[in-house]
């Protein structure tokens, strides 16, 4: 069953890339769509079947296990989200004749996110993120104007250094455990949480922090966090959201399958303490940034810095209020960053601009839209009644109760820069007033098709925050067992 | 890892090997042309795969032998001609914006060498390893992957910068080659297939980057900030 499901799950986005290249190109949004659809359908019940443990195929080359899981459900999530939103957004491009080959790509990238959390062997691992940054790049440069290009150009190059970096990490892994395993053998996560505990701890260390600084590269950790406001600003909204709501995620399970495998090791304090210092320092450049933002979409980046931060810092407090804070907080940014970037993409498209500066009266204009994305602006700056305002908190109390209390200040100091900075802006493009009077005639609200995922985005948020489902928990608690202790 | 108690034949060989790969980065390092990069990469591949051959021999593992074709084929041939094209097709022939002019470069990548050496004698020490190829190992890869990254930081020619990118690939592929021979075919294969794939998908990047801005300077990508 469960196997079966994984193999839909990875099928689905697998035929739409090739649907969409043969079919006639009106079909390759409904195409993608169906994708979406299914890989939804399927990660809902995988969610729930991975808590029978964890799940070994193909010789040891696949898992499936719950933190893994959880990843996809997260992706699938964005997936479905933005393959709506793309059906109604990318027709505004006025790229009809490229959109096969955009939906191709995008069926990929979610392809490649998909699979890289289902990879056993961290070196398997690296290749699949490796890989969704290779196909991304080319849906960050699809509008092919010059901001685009020099986006994916610097998105490419860091993210390459960086994750070269994670490489270099994991050959220093294997190394350190062939003292234990011999000099070859198949480098699964589980081998090396066998092989950690007689583990070098200097090697340890120091393989551990390449590790953390490659992928946290991809994960978007300040200060390695330099490609992703460019990155996230210049593609087309759908992707932004893929990107923020999807890769993220998939990066930073890396670092947490990483990190519990240098707790094994004799490593000392360090490991955690240098996750928890880039998570500060995350939230605390993003908060800089978002303060002073001038561009709609760089706002939204910054924030998913923000949110990367907070979840760094839950994982890095760690415990069992840690890790499911952080898992919670993972579920809610990717569903209230998909409304986030939905709605910036929206009004990006209306009043044909980036700059906040030139974006106003939204509220008059567009009431209904206006109202939903305010809510998300809420939501996402971690104010009640939604599921971010729990995460957090969730989050600060691993910090205070796991004797990391001058980070989890830090971090509710700046999350209260962050709320004002942030809700300033939407306070500007709402109520400000306004020096020019556009005709309110030329300005025409996207369709359908762009607002409806909004509202699916926003209605989980708002229940996950009234409503913290028991099984939710009991599941998180299961995840934080397995990653203390090994299989 | 290699056999702890190598004989000195083939200690010798890979540390000539080793270090002929280091040298070789120190001449991209120093130039200011893009031809010389690219056939000091190419060379640097070429030493990488009579390494390769060398530890295969001594370590009696004749899968590495295929390694090490695939690589000089690839990384040797394949790689070396696509960025010529792509040298080619631009109108530069050499690095018109670095930073740091290459011979204070040289002396950066020297300190560089220091820093690799200390930190490898400092981690291979409590291993029991200390004075084996092992720490030449960890000294040369550590020494590469810095002088790559000093490529990128320096160097603003589109092309500079892929191959600053392979330098790093290189780096790590060397260093692996020595110390974790044992490492299973299929993740050798899938690395080396990334590779060109990374390469490839840059190579359409440079040219996205010839059609909007005339030339292939990263220099002028200075648009998105803040």
């Amino acid at each position: 069953m469960t196997g079966a499901l994984l193999l839909l799950l990875v099928i689905a986005p697998a035929l739409a890339v090739l649907g969409c290249l043969v079919a006639r190109p009106g079909q390759a949004a409904t195409l993608n769509l169906a994708a979406g659809v299914v890989v939804f359908a399927a990660a809902v019940p995988l969610t729930m079947l991975s808590r029978g443990g964890p799940y070994r195929y193909w010789g040891g080359y696949i898992v499936f296990d719950a933190i893994g899981a959880w990843v996809v459900l997260c992706a699938a999530s964005v997936y479905l989200l933005s393959s709506i939103y793309a059906v109604g957004y990318m027709r505004l491009l006025g790229e009809d004749q490229r959109l096969p080959s955009f939906y191709a790509l995008y069926a990929g990238f979610a392809l490649a996110i998909l699979i890289s959390p289902l990879m056993n062997n961290a070196a398997l691992y690296w290749i699949a993120i490796e890989l969704t940054t290779l196909v991304s790049t080319f849906l960050v440069a699809f509008e092919r104007a010059p901001e685009s290009i020099e986006a994916a150009w610097k998105y490419i190059v860091i993210v390459s250094t960086g994750i070269s970096l994670a490489l270099l990490g994991t050959v220093l892994f294997y190394w350190n455990a062939s003292f234990v395993l011999g000099p070859t053998y198949n480098m699964t996560w589980d081998a090396l949480h066998h092989a950690a505990p007689s583990m070098n701890p200097t090697l340890t260390v120091l393989a551990f922090l390449l590790v953390l600084v490659g992928y946290g590269t991809k994960v978007g950790l300040a200060p390695m966090h330099t490609w992703l406001p460019d990155a996230h600003s210049e593609s087309p909204a759908p992707v932004s959201a893929m990107l923020s709501g999807a890769l993220l995620n998939a990066a930073m399970l890396g670092i947490v399958r990483y990190l519990a495998i240098a707790e094994r090791a004799p490593s000392g304090a360090l490991p955690r303490l240098a996750l928890v210092a880039l998570g500060a320092l995350s939230l605390l450049v993003a908060a800089l940034f978002i303060v002073r933002q001038r561009g709609i979409k760089r706002l939204m980046a910054y924030s998913s810095v923000e949110h990367m931060g907070v979840m760094a810092l839950g994982f890095g407090f760690g415990g069992p209020f840690g890790v499911a804070g952080a898992l919670y907080h993972m579920l809610n940014h990717s569903l209230n960053k998909s409304l986030m970037f939905f709605g910036a993409g929206n009004m990006m498209r209306t009043y044909g601009t980036k700059e906040i500066g030139q974006i106003r009266a939204v509220a008059r204009r567009f009431p209904v839209q206006a109202a939903l994305w305010l809510a998300g602006a809420v939501a996402i700056t971690g104010a009640p009644p939604f599921g971010l305002f729990l995460s957090e908190l969730v989050v600060l109390r691993a910090g205070f109760q796991r004797s990391f209390a001058w980070a989890a200040g830090l971090m509710a100091g700046l999350l209260i820069v962050i709320f004002i900075g942030f809700l300033d802006h939407f306070r500007a493009m709402y109520f400000a007033p306004q020096d020019d009077e556009v005709g309110a005639a030329e300005l025409r609200s996207p369709g359908a098709w762009c607002i409806a995922p909004m509202w699916l985005a926003l209605a989980p948020l708002v229940v996950f925050g009234l409503w913290w489902p028991q099984p939710l928990w009991d599941f998180f608690a299961h995840t934080a067992r397995l990653l203390s202790s090994a299989p | 890892m290699l056999p702890t108690g190598l004989d000195p034949l083939a200690s010798s060989l890979v540390s000539l090997m080793a270090i002929a790969s280091l040298l070789l980065a120190f001449v991209m390092l120093g130039s200011r042309w893009l031809d010389n990069y690219l056939y000091a990469f190419a060379a640097q591949s070429w030493a990488m795969a009579g390494l390769g051959v060398a530890v295969g021999w001594f370590a009696h593992s004749p899968e590495l032998y295929l390694v090490a074709a695939l690589s000089a084929l690839f990384r040797g041939l394949v790689l070396p001609y696509l960025l010529w094209r792509m040298i080619r097709r631009l109108e530069v022939a050499r690095e018109l914006h670095e930073s740091v002019r290459p011979a204070s470069a040289l002396v950066i990548g020297a300190l560089g060498v220091i820093f690799a050496l200390a930190v490898s004698s400092r981690i291979a020490r409590p291993l029991g390893l200390g004075g084996t190829v092992a720490v030449l190992a960890l000294t040369v890869m550590l020494a590469t992957m810095l002088i790559g990254f000093l490529m990128l930081a320096i160097r603003r020619e589109a092309i500079s910068q892929i191959i600053g990118l392979l330098v790093l690939e290189n780096g790590i592929r060397l260093g692996a080659q020595i110390l974790i021979p044992g490492m299973p075919l299929l993740i050798e294969l899938m690395i080396l297939a990334d590779v060109l794939a990374a390469v490839a998908c840059l190579a359409v990047l440079v040219r996205y980057l010839l059609s909007q801005f005339g030339n292939a300077s990263t220099a002028q990508l200075r648009r998105l900030v803040g």
